[in-house]
């Protein structure tokens, strides 16, 4: 394998980044412009073998900022474009940048059939519960009651989890990040990378302006992300805490945090985090842990093996079909079957 | 009564029955037969949208019509010579294509109290009640006679009765004095080696109906007719779907890119998907999406990356993805959209034609979105539009509008198999070699930017919906460039009429009345215009196949007659196209909105009243 060594400075565009300041986005871009020369190096794949697709809002306009190939389409679709050249060319490296509303609002059926059918896309959802670009609409992940532009009394529905949905759908890969942990975003856009199969990471970010502090109450600084969040890591037990000294067990078919030394529980007792297990249901119940019932997942909730990719598999289809078939060119197929001569 | 013998020119014949009955299949293979007997053929099924409608009601009749001829078989025909008609509800229903003294073969068992019912007869002589008594009327027991020549052969009796459409193949074939060969050979083909017990019922059943009719003298008339004198060459049965498929894996084999179609099951253009994923041996990748918007984004993503990319669909689904075909202008990337024509507005007739949604391929997008339209005429001629579809969207940098219609597309016709090495060329814009410098938005003279896929060297670039710069790509919302670059798009489309053939007339180039149509109306238009012409009259046909931009000399067409008459299947959308092209010319109307093709004879009628 050929080997490619880039700079985060070779994935930055010359276009000035227009979001607002302090906005979560600015962080993912960041942690997206290191990852790729991991990426890079670890998959063997030179930059131009990169595509960054979006569809609209602000976290959409992020492959302006990326200088790879980059295609900004239109409201909700970026994962079925996505799926036509990653299927088209299942060579490249193909990420897909999108946010609460493109995806899970206008985009619901692509973002949920691509995850059905494991296309090998990385998907960075941007989670910021509100539509931002329109000015500050509640938006399919808003929290209910919440009072916005357009729920001027408060929202009388429920949100969606984007990790409950993507791994309903048989997701292969299910990560959460924080806008503010770069460096463990950048971790789980590599993992992402590396998984073959669709991966959605879900970037829970600020918006300063419309949304401020939405994730805050767990995610607010690290103290509080330290007590009220839990990273994740195949392999080991799930323990959380500034002190490590809270964990999560399972009581009869539910997840109950405790405290270690408290009512009898011991380390022995906390569960151990299988990220490669098949069957959804354990992943499904640690996306859906919200606080402060819960501490909220981070890191690599769900990561199986699948081996229907659907690029590779429609390449592979086509290969075996090719090989079997007599008919090579377009002239073998219009003289096949019925046909006649008239001298 | 003594049979005649007369050799017609040509013939048509119309098999009916239940959705049950087998009568597409019936009509196929006979349509083939007479193919393969060197007669011009054109066919047209006619089928209901449910697929099993309640059995023996007139909404559950399924029929499929042949005309085979020596000459002038430009379309299926108005009316038919034989009709065959497998129970009461069938004759009920295709009374109306009848033409006087036509042989009308009907399945007497079915002739029953319930079934006369269900067909809403009022006495029980349906023959008297539909004023058929002066036709040649036979009543022939196909039920009784397939179950009797089906006895020795091991199957149940419902697999049996499932054969009398191959009885009344067999009367047809009888008839028209075809062999019974390619049918028998056909079914061989398709149950031999499965079912042989179906396969020998099936071939009995077609040699009893030929037996049948050729020992009774309830044919008084002889429908046999000389083959046609057909150009030299290979030939093959060809509808208008399967050819539109073919032409465009044909003009991915000519500009040395893979093709992907991106696709959503839609009546009556699922037929494309259908036959282009079958073959993947020709390096075709087809994508059955969640739905008809990501049919149309997964094709642009396969563009971007690379790849010929057509979508297929019609009417309601052209609306669902005309915003993705904007993203599609806006970002000048190659792409063929298909819109097989049906009944609209809404889900509309879903199985009929029409020719509706003309003013939506031409404007039904937001902002200023041009976009080339052409559209096929008969069914094989699908195969030549498609590869132009392909052509003009990849060396202009443009999505194309591809229409065709339910009529075209069901239709088949015998055609000439083209050779590979005849087709035109196709050169895609490749860029220049670069080194990160690429400029999406630099043109050549006829405004064509380059096509640099996702993956190939130094050209990383950003395009998307967004406005932008005339060079770089990037985000412009600068008023003068975006003027310039409204300008341009236009312009580009525009300059696609410096590289299509120039519009031409049928007949003279001056005189009386001149029809215009459009698309798949050409084989009814054009054999009433020839049929007005050979009894003196001054008519000439100005058919368009490209409807934006309308071909050079246009308007030169147009202006040499007393009577400019458009005549499609809507309400005057080409008219009013025409109008706004040419507002200082004058165009008189023909319309018709019933879900159905032309008919000659109607045509003929509409052009009489020009020289009263």
């Amino acid at each position: 394998m050929a080997e490619y060594r880039y700079t985060p400075e070779d994935f930055k565009s010359d276009q000035q980044v227009k979001w607002c300041a302090g906005c979560g986005d600015h962080a993912v871009l960041n942690a997206v412009q290191r990852a790729l020369p991991e990426v890079a190096e670890a998959l063997g794949k030179p930059h131009e073998k990169f595509v960054f697709v979006s569809g609209i809002g602000c976290s959409s306009r992020f492959i302006y900022y990326m200088r790879t190939y980059g295609f900004h389409t239109i409201h909700g679709r970026a994962a079925a474009v996505a799926t036509g050249i990653k299927v088209a060319n299942p060579d490249l490296s193909v990420w897909v940048c999108t946010g609460d509303g493109d995806s899970l609002a206008i985009g619901g059926n692509h973002f949920i059939h691509a995850i059905r059918r494991n296309v090998d896309l990385n998907l960075i959802l941007f989670n910021n519960e509100i539509y931002g670009l329109t000015k500050g609409q509640y938006s399919p992940t808003t929290k209910l009651g919440k009072v916005t532009k357009t729920s001027p009394y408060g929202t009388v529905e429920h949100p969606f989890n984007p990790g409950e949905l993507a791994i309903g759908a048989k997701g292969t890969f299910f990560a959460r990040t924080v806008d503010a942990e770069v460096m463990l975003t950048k971790e789980l856009l590599v993992a992402a990378a590396k998984h073959r199969g669709m991966s959605v990471v879900e970037a829970l970010v600020n918006c300063m302006i419309f949304n401020n502090k939405t994730h805050a109450d767990f995610a607010g600084d690290k103290a509080t992300r330290a007590e009220h969040t839990i990273t994740l890591r195949h392999g080991e037990k799930m323990l959380f805490g500034a002190n490590k000294d809270k964990g999560l067990v399972l009581d009869g078919l539910r997840l109950k945090v405790v405290t270690l030394g408290e009512d009898g529980y011991t380390e022995e007792d906390v569960l151990t985090h299988d990220a490669h297990c098949e069957d959804t249901t354990l992943h499904c119940m640690l996306a859906a842990m919200r606080y402060p019932d819960y501490p909220v997942a981070l890191g690599i909730i769900r990561e199986v093996e699948e081996p229907c990719i659907y690029d590779e598999a429609v390449e592979a289809q086509l290969n075996r079909v090719r090989e079997a078939s007599p008919i090579r060119t377009m002239d073998d197929l219009l003289r096949s079957g019925d046909t006649w001569e008239v001298k | 009564m003594e049979q005649e013998k007369t050799t017609l020119q040509d013939v048509v014949i119309r098999f009916s029955g239940d959705s049950g009955d087998g009568m597409q299949l019936t009509g196929t293979l006979f349509s083939e037969t007479s193919a393969l007997a060197g007669n011009a053929i054109s066919t047209f099924p006619d089928y209901p949208a449910e697929i099993r409608a309640p059995q023996g009601t007139i909404a559950g009749v399924s029929g499929f019509q042949v005309h085979f001829g020596t000459a002038g078989v430009n379309n299926p025909g108005d009316a038919c010579d034989v009709l065959v008609a497998m129970n009461p509800a069938a004759l009920k229903a295709n009374r109306r294509f009848v033409k006087p003294n036509a042989t009308i073969i009907v399945d007497a068992d079915t002739l029953t109290a319930d079934n006369l019912a269900k067909a809403e007869f009022k006495t029980d002589n349906p023959v008297e009640e539909l004023g058929l008594t002066g036709y040649n009327v036979a009543l022939v027991r196909i039920t009784t006679m397939t179950r009797e020549a089906l006895a020795g052969v091991e199957l149940d009796n419902k697999s049996r009765l499932k054969c009398k459409n191959m009885f009344a193949l067999g009367i047809c074939l009888y008839i028209t004095g075809k062999s019974s060969d390619h049918a028998s050979q056909y079914i061989d083909h398709k149950f031999g080696s499965k079912n042989p017990s179906v396969a020998e019922a099936n071939r009995l059943a077609i040699d009893a109906g030929y037996n049948y009719a050729a020992n009774n003298h309830l044919f008084h008339c002889s429908y046999a007719v000389e083959p046609a004198g057909l150009t030299k060459g290979h030939y093959r049965t060809i509808n208008g779907n399967v050819a539109t498929s073919w032409g465009f894996i044909a003009a991915a084999e000519r500009c040395s890119r893979p093709l992907f179609c991106g696709s959503y099951p839609i009546t009556p253009a699922t037929v494309i998907l259908e036959e282009l994923a079958k073959h993947k041996s020709l390096g075709v990748k087809t994508v059955q999406a969640e739905d008809e918007i990501a049919g149309i984004c997964t094709a642009i993503g396969a563009s971007y990356a690379g790849s010929l990319a057509v979508t297929t669909t019609s009417g309601p689904g052209l609306s669902l993805k005309s915003e993705a075909l904007g993203l599609a202008v806006m970002a000048e990337l190659p792409l063929v959209v298909v819109d097989v024509q049906r009944g609209g507005p809404s889900t509309g007739l879903p199985t009929k034609t029409e020719q509706s949604d003309l003013m939506q391929a031409l404007h039904g997008r937001n902002g200023e979105c041009p976009v080339p339209v052409i559209a096929a005429s008969s069914p094989s001629d699908c195969f030549d539009y498609a590869f132009e579809a392909a052509r003009i969207a990849v060396e202009h940098m443009t999505p194309v509008v591809l229409l065709t219609d339910g009529f075209i597309a069901n239709s088949s016709e015998a055609w000439r198999i083209p050779s590979m090495a005849d087709m035109p060329t196709i050169t895609a814009p490749e860029p220049a070699e670069c080194d990160g410098d690429f400029k999406p938005y630099a043109r050549d003279e006829r405004y064509v930017r380059r096509w640099a896929e996702a993956g190939r060297k130094g050209c990383q670039h950003r395009i998307g919906g967004l406005e932008k710069n005339a060079l770089t790509g990037n985000i412009s919302y600068d008023p003068a460039n975006h003027a310039t670059m409204v300008a341009t798009r236009a312009a580009k489309v525009a300059a696609v009429a410096d590289d299509i053939p120039a519009q031409s007339i049928f007949g003279d180039a001056t005189g009386e009345v001149l029809v215009v149509g459009w698309g798949g109306t050409r084989g009814h238009l054009q054999s009433a215009v020839e049929q007005m012409r050979s009894k003196g009259h001054s008519v000439s046909l100005c058919h368009l196949n490209y409807l934006n931009p309308l071909p050079k000399g246009t308007e030169q067409c147009l202006t040499g007659f007393r009577h400019v008459v458009v005549c499609e299947l809507n309400e005057g959308q080409l008219a009013a196209h025409l109008r706004s092209s040419f507002p200082h010319l004058h165009f008189e109307q023909y319309n018709k909105v019933e879900g159905q093709p032309f008919t000659v004879s109607e045509l003929i009628d509409t052009l009489n009243k020009y020289f009263d």
